[in-house]
């Protein structure tokens, strides 16, 4: 039969691109399915914990003004606090975070998903390998906005007047801009759907 | 070549393939209404007849691939008919046939196409394969074409492929459809010289469909003649050139005058002429 | 022969119906024969499958660069420019993939396969084997009609690689939607069951256009004219019966 090899060789190479295209489809791309490491990947990990993580999800970036500086890693629960173990990946090139950076859990436009943002601190030691980011501010649930919006107005709305009068330095700035750095404060938050 | 040593004795019972009294039609035509024929074992046997006759569905109620709707078609002595699926396979195994284009297999060269029976049916080594298929190669005279594919074959050389691969597993019947149709005359004469070695050197019974008279009159022992459906004809070609029929000898000779006329049935000329005048 | 096409369409059509399922059945026991012959089984792969790799990767990447520009334009209305991902995804996975590609199978295989039978029928090929005492169908129906079977889930799965990849260029290359948010959004969206329905659907497509081709090529008129006719039909069946058996399929895995 003439042109076995070739034909028998082309034969096999498309079974394996094809095979190998099924072996990606189920594995890489379902939730459940396993997931392929890429090997290591320059730059150094750090550690946050969150009270709520809302939508955040593995693979997620990290950043920092607006910039891309990493990747979420991982995510796991921390048995003793109970609270959201977040791993974060940081490009090599990024090497001078202040230590007291705070990460925050922000989202991208109004459906998008979620992301890590790094707003930077003043210290001059700075995070490496291993280090662990302590002020962090955990996503913004809707539903407990809408519910604080509403207590707030129901008692009398002392800090929420819409005439703006300059009623002094130790209002708590709530219904400012929504970025309350709320240590580990929250009322008990609902999971969100 | 006269044929006169078997004697042609009506009780001879050596009839490899024995149709008697078989009717076979489709879509409502009836093609064999009431066919007779004995086929001799060693002889070549020839199937004349105008186009159209069924000389071809002859050869498949022959094989198997079709079976009449009354009579016996006997093969090897046994009705095919009554023959389970591979029986009728055990017995297509002891006959070859010759299609009028050759019918190679298109996507593999002379050598497989004419390996492909004996690789299909036997374990043979392929060392003893080689040697069967240039032997049998070596004997139509096309041993040096074992590597061509069928399309760089002419139509008379793919004949001749198409012959070795149907001795190659030495059947006992080989049969012809058309086989000189679209010959240039020195393949026409390749191929008679051919089926004539075939049935003398190898004793293989020949049924030769065709009909080019002159051709077949040089090399049949037997010739049947069809029309109608059913044999109007038999004996040797000589018998047959003189005979007194005027079917017989319109067909033999080509001649106008004769039952089968030039004119397709036709209403008046004149009256069909004139009358397409009148709007 | 007035009598025959007076008997009208209806009764053909359901004759037509019952000759394909008797050839389906005769095929499906020759299968167990021709897979006896794996030389053959791997010749039709090669057929089907391997000479409809470029055509198969050229639409998949332009389907998934559809893709990518279709949805940033959609998603960009609702604000939703970060569930490209998962769009594409989804749409490759479940319809487009399997669709799309048994379509164009049934363009360039399906063709093939019908025109390589047919040819064979006029040229008495098939009868040839016949006399020799070998099953045509063992030897020419079955193993393309398997061929045809195994090819169209392995070029699915391409098709939708190929297609994600069309909508990562596109979307994150051209357009700018972030990469780990691309990725991980897709892989959060995707469940098992949707990469499984996409395979059944490989499967059932495959099955259908080979068996059509297959059937059409071995039952057509032994005519250059024949042939070509049946081609024609096996593309039209074979589309339309893809395209009715996603509605079904995709209603059951819903």
């Amino acid at each position: 039969m003439r042109a076995t090899r070739s034909l028998e060789i082309g034969t096999g190479l498309f079974v394996i691109l094809g095979l190998a295209a099924l072996v990606f489809l189920t594995t890489q791309l379902p939730s459940s399915g396993l997931k392929l490491s890429l090997g290591a990947v320059p730059g150094y990990d750090v550690t946050a914990e969150f009270d709520n993580i809302g939508d955040l999800k593995v693979g997620a970036p990290v950043r920092m003004a607006g910039v891309r500086i990493g990747d979420v890693t991982g995510i796991g629960l921390d048995s003793q606090s109970f609270r959201a173990d977040v791993h974060l990946h940081i490009y090599p090139q990024f090497s001078q975070i202040p230590q007291d950076s705070y990460a925050s859990i922000e989202t991208e436009g109004l459906l998008g998903g979620q992301y890590v943002g790094i707003s930077p601190g003043g210290l001059d030691t700075y995070l490496k390998n291993g280090s662990q980011i302590l002020q962090t501010q955990s996503a913004i649930v809707l539903e407990n906005l809408i519910n604080k919006f509403f207590a707030n107005f129901s008692s009398g709305g002392s800090g929420n007047s819409g005439s703006g009068s300059g009623n002094g330095s130790n209002n708590s700035s709530s219904g400012g801009n929504g970025k309350t750095p709320n240590q580990g404060q929250n009322p008990p938050q609902e999971p969100h759907p | 070549m006269l044929q006169d040593a078997p004697s042609a004795s009506a009780d001879d019972a050596d009839a490899v393939v024995e149709v008697r009294d078989a009717h076979y039609g489709i879509d409502g035509r009836e093609i064999f209404s009431g066919l007779n024929i004995r086929v001799r074992r060693g002889l070549i046997t020839a199937v004349m007849g105008p186009s159209g006759t069924g000389k071809t569905t002859l050869l498949r109620l022959i094989t198997g691939q079709l079976f009449a709707s009354s009579g016996q078609v006997l093969v090897f002595g046994r009705d095919i008919a009554s023959l389970s699926g591979s029986e009728i396979y055990a017995a297509r195994k002891r006959m070859g046939m010759l299609f009028q284009n050759g019918a190679l297999l298109t996507d593999i060269d002379v050598f497989d196409n004419v390996a492909f029976p004996v690789r299909e049916h036997t374990d043979l080594p392929e060392s003893v394969i080689r040697k069967l298929v240039l032997t049998k190669l070596e004997a139509v005279g096309l041993r040096g074409a074992a590597g061509l594919m069928p399309a760089e074959l002419s139509g008379g050389m793919a004949r001749r492929v198409a012959l070795a691969r149907a001795i190659v597993m030495d059947p006992e019947v080989l049969l012809y459809d058309e086989p000189f149709v679209g010959l240039d005359p020195i393949s026409l004469g390749m191929i008679l010289r051919l089926i004539k070695h075939m049935n003398q050197a190898l004793g293989i019974t020949s049924i030769v469909v065709s009909h080019d008279v002159q051709e077949l009159a040089t090399i049949a022992d037997q010739s049947y003649l069809l029309s109608g459906g059913t044999v109007v004809a038999s004996g040797t070609p000589q018998e047959l050139a003189r005979s007194d029929s005027e079917t017989v000898h319109q067909f033999m000779t080509g001649s106008a005058e004769g039952p089968v006329k030039f004119h397709y049935p036709a209403p008046d000329y004149a009256g069909q002429l004139l009358g397409a005048d009148e709007g | 022969m007035s009598n025959g096409v007076r008997r009208g369409l209806p009764l053909e059509g359901v004759r037509k119906f019952g000759v394909t399922g008797i050839f389906l059945a005769r095929l499906l026991l020759a299968c167990g024969r021709a897979l006896a012959r794996p030389r053959l089984v791997i010749a039709q792969i090669y057929n089907a499958g391997a000479r409809s790799l470029i055509i198969i990767m050229l639409s998949g990447l332009f389907t998934g660069m559809v893709l990518g520009l279709l949805g940033q334009d959609v998603l960009q209305r609702f604000g939703a420019e970060t569930a490209l991902g998962q769009m594409a995804a989804l749409a490759l996975l479940k319809e487009l993939g399997p669709v799309l590609t048994a379509l164009l199978f049934a363009g360039r295989a399906g063709t093939a396969l019908t025109s390589e039978i047919g040819l064979m029928k006029a040229t008495d090929q098939l009868t040839a084997m016949e006399v020799m005492a070998v099953d045509p169908m063992s030897y020419v129906a079955a193993p393309r009609f398997l061929g045809g079977l195994i090819a169209m889930p392995l070029l699915v799965a391409i098709f939708d690689v190929i297609g994600l990849l069309g909508a990562h260029l596109i979307g994150v290359g051209l357009l700018g939607v972030d990469r780990g948010t691309f990725w991980s959004q897709m892989q959060s969206a995707v469940g098992m069951r949707d990469v499984t329905e996409g395979i059944v659907k490989s499967v059932v497509f495959g099955a259908v256009a080979s068996l059509i081709a297959v059937n059409e090529g071995y039952q057509c008129e032994p005519t250059a004219e024949g042939v070509g006719l049946a081609t024609t039909r096996t593309v039209v069946a074979a589309s339309v019966l893809t395209l009715l058996f996603d509605y079904v399929l995709t209603a059951v895995f819903l």
